[in-house]
């Protein structure tokens, strides 16, 4: 009986799928970060506040063609008053050779807490989204994306 | 050479005092990371934009840090409460030092 899941084709379909991650890797000189070394951008960025879940938005396509090019697009859940404002927010790449993307500072100036940019990619992963509010507090969200030619550059 | 090319910045249409302006903003810049090898072999030199910065009417109203997983052409939407018709000047400054300004004009009706 062969079903897809055979361990023959699973081999293969791993080798394949190791061999397209090497050709990637062959572009990009230090090895992919890890979620590991996210987890020490946010230390730095934050120290050990707490971060929460929520308040934050995260928008990106499901999957991308192109990574070298991809649309994200962040809203905060805040009224953007002089009491309570989007001090900032922070976006990050967890499996790109380097896990931070971009530092943005808002304030009530800005009237909307919505960003939009555009980033690369290295491979599929997730997405990492986190916003300092006025009062101090943390807020996270996180959302994963499929690449289907990588951002071999980031 | 500044490897800085055009800027280019639109604004929502209609501005009126007290709402959001969308804001966009693009700078043409090759936004090399640093890990790229060339047609031999040997590593590109990383050279990218680190920052940008947009005044409005001489106050700060938007600060980006860019770091390498920035897309080449660096683009920025964000938005600014319209309150007074003032100039929205634009900086970019890359690791080499060099820099980019751009000023548009922000007319408000009430």
């Amino acid at each position: 009986m062969i079903d897809d899941a055979s361990p023959a084709h699973t081999g293969r379909r791993n080798a394949l799928r190791a061999l397209a991650a090497g050709a990637c890797l062959l572009m990009v000189r230090p090895a992919a970060a890890t979620p590991e070394e996210l987890a020490v951008a946010i230390r730095e960025l934050f120290g050990e506040r707490a971060i929460n879940p929520g308040r934050i938005n995260l928008e990106v396509p499901r999957l991308a063609e192109n990574g070298n090019i991809v649309p994200v697009t962040v809203t905060v859940d805040s009224p953007m008053t002089e009491q309570d404002y989007v001090k900032s927010i922070h976006l990050f790449a967890e499996s790109n050779p380097q896990p931070r993307i971009v530092d943005v500072e808002l304030g009530p100036h800005n009237g909307r807490p919505r960003v939009a940019t555009r980033v690369r990619v290295a491979i599929s992963q997730h997405l990492h989204a986190i916003a300092v509010m006025s009062d101090g507090s943390l807020w996270s969200t996180a959302m994963e994306i499929e690449v289907t030619v990588g951002g071999c550059a980031p | 050479m500044s490897r800085f090319g055009k800027a280019w910045v639109r604004l929502s249409e209609n501005p009126r005092r007290g709402q959001p302006v969308e804001i966009r903003a693009m700078i043409i810049h090759p936004q090399e990371s640093g890990f790229r090898l060339d047609n031999v072999g040997r590593p590109i030199p990383r050279n990218i934009v680190e920052r940008l910065i947009c005044t409005y009417g001489g106050k700060e109203v938007f600060r980006a840090r860019l770091h390498p997983a920035m897309s080449t052409n660096p683009y920025f939407v964000f938005y600014v409460l319209a309150a007074q018709s003032d100039d929205l000047l634009f900086e970019w400054t890359d690791d080499r030092g060099d820099v980019a300004t751009h000023t548009v004009r922000l007319e408000v009706s009430d």
